[in-house]
């Protein structure tokens, strides 16, 4: 991929409340980079929750925060290693 | 990321939300829960102060959401959110009262308090979630359910004509009516914030999976499924004429931004008709807040 200047992709930090999930997979369906799958495992209610296949992948759209009907999922920008230390605002 | 720090971070809608009332009542895979993240999206896109809004619900799984949302927040009868938001509006015209109830309660039962509130552009903004459904006392008939849906009502399917609700709200006067269906997220947000910037009687049509009862009723799968099928049922149509906008079972969806008009709410009609009538007598009433 080309970039401009030293503008790189921004990346995400994904955060998954795992017993707060009911398992509807609307987050696991409509991530546009497949970041997300249901896994085996079962929640403190009985659901399959979402784990992160591969975060790297994450684009920070911020789309399985937005769908997610139990507000179990959000994702904040990845700092990079320069930036670790510092704050950075989680909605541009 | 260290999985310790990740626990730290809390979801920014969590400041919205009565979190010590979360996980909440409403299904996996219905589609409320995601109309309440736009409508949170949108409230945070505008400049209101959170302090002046106010939502008011009627009863049923949609009317849970005033209970669950962290501001001013009213959760009233069944069928009369907008004559409370109504009163709300009137004796605090600063306050931007938000209307948010079901297909059932906001135009079944309380259909009259609806088509008046519109008649008289009351400035609300009304948001409706439309499941087609009585969903909380059982699924039955609404006045939403098309023709040949099933209900526990209606179970050999419903023989009733539906309400087409945008062009209900359009002909009692609405001034601004747009639709969409829960997976339009960002578009929903979209049309929640232009309601919530302008006056007027503002009216946003929702379609959203209710799985436990309208989907299991008529064989629709899961809500991940309705969610999709209405997506791609869909066609935007910004400005179509509300009275081509019905809606069969299972057939095309006309979804977009169909009504933005401009005309006097009931507090500036009643401020301006007053002062033509009473002349120096009579004092304006609710200016300071809204100009
Ligand atoms: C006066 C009165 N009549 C009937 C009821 C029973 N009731 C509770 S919720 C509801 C239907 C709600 O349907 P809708 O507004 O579409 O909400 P949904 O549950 O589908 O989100 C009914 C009939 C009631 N609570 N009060
Ligand atoms: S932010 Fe976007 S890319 Fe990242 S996990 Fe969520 S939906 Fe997928
Ligand atoms: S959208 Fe939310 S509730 Fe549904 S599977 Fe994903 S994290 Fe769980
Ligand atoms: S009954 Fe239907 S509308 Fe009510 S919470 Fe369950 S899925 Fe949602
Ligand atoms: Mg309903």
């Amino acid at each position: 991929m080309i970039y401009f200047g030293d503008k790189k992709p921004i990346k995400g930090d994904i955060h998954i409340d795992k017993n707060r999930c009911k398992g509807c997979g609307f987050c696991v369906e409509y991530c546009p980079r497949d970041v997300l799958e249901l896994s085996e495992e079962f929640n403190a209610k009985g659901y399959h929750p979402p784990f992160i296949k591969d975060e790297d992948e994450c684009c920070y759209c911020q789309l399985c925060e937005s769908i997610c009907p139990e507000y179990a999922i959000f994702v904040t920008i990845k700092k990079t290693k320069e930036e670790k230390g510092e704050k950075v605002e989680n909605r541009p | 990321m260290k999985e310790e720090d990740r626990l730290e971070e809390k979801n920014p809608i969590e400041g919205l939300l009565r979190m010590d009332r979360i996980p909440h009542i409403w299904c996996p895979g219905c589609g409320i829960g995601t109309v309440v993240t736009s409508f949170a999206d949108a409230l945070k896109k505008t400049d209101l102060d959170l302090d002046k809004v106010a939502v008011v619900s009627g009863i049923g799984c949609t009317g849970r959401v005033a209970g669950y949302i962290k501001l001013d927040s009213f959760h009233t009868t069944h069928g009369r959110a907008i004559p409370y938001a109504t009163g709300l509006k009137l004796a605090s015209p600063g306050t931007k009262v938000v209307v948010f109830s079901g297909d059932g309660d906001l135009t079944g039962i309380g259909g009259n308090h609806f088509i008046h509130a519109a008649r008289r552009n009351m400035d609300l903004v009304v948001i409706c979630v439309n499941n087609f459904n009585y969903a909380m006392t059982g699924g039955q008939v609404a006045s939403t359910t098309p023709k040949t849906a099933n209900a526990s009502t209606a179970p050999y399917g419903n023989f009733e004509g539906a309400f087409s609700l945008p062009y209900l709200a359009d002909a009692a006067g609405a001034t601004y009516v747009a639709r969409w269906t829960a997976l339009h997220l960002r578009r929903v947000s979209k049309s929640i914030e232009e309601a919530l910037n302008r006056k007027g009687f503002s009216f946003i049509e929702v379609i959203t999976p209710c799985v436990t009862l309208y989907a299991r009723r008529n064989r629709l799968g899961s809500g991940l499924n309705l969610l999709k099928y209405y997506y791609d049922k869909s066609e935007i149509r910004h400005g179509a004429d509300t009275r081509d906008l019905e809606i069969t079972f299972q057939g095309k969806l006309t979804v977009g931004k169909f009504i933005e008009r401009e005309r006097e709410t009931f507090l500036d009609a009643m401020n301006s008709h007053l002062s033509h009538v009473l002349g120096d007598d009579y004092q304006l009433y609710g200016r300071c807040f809204d100009d």
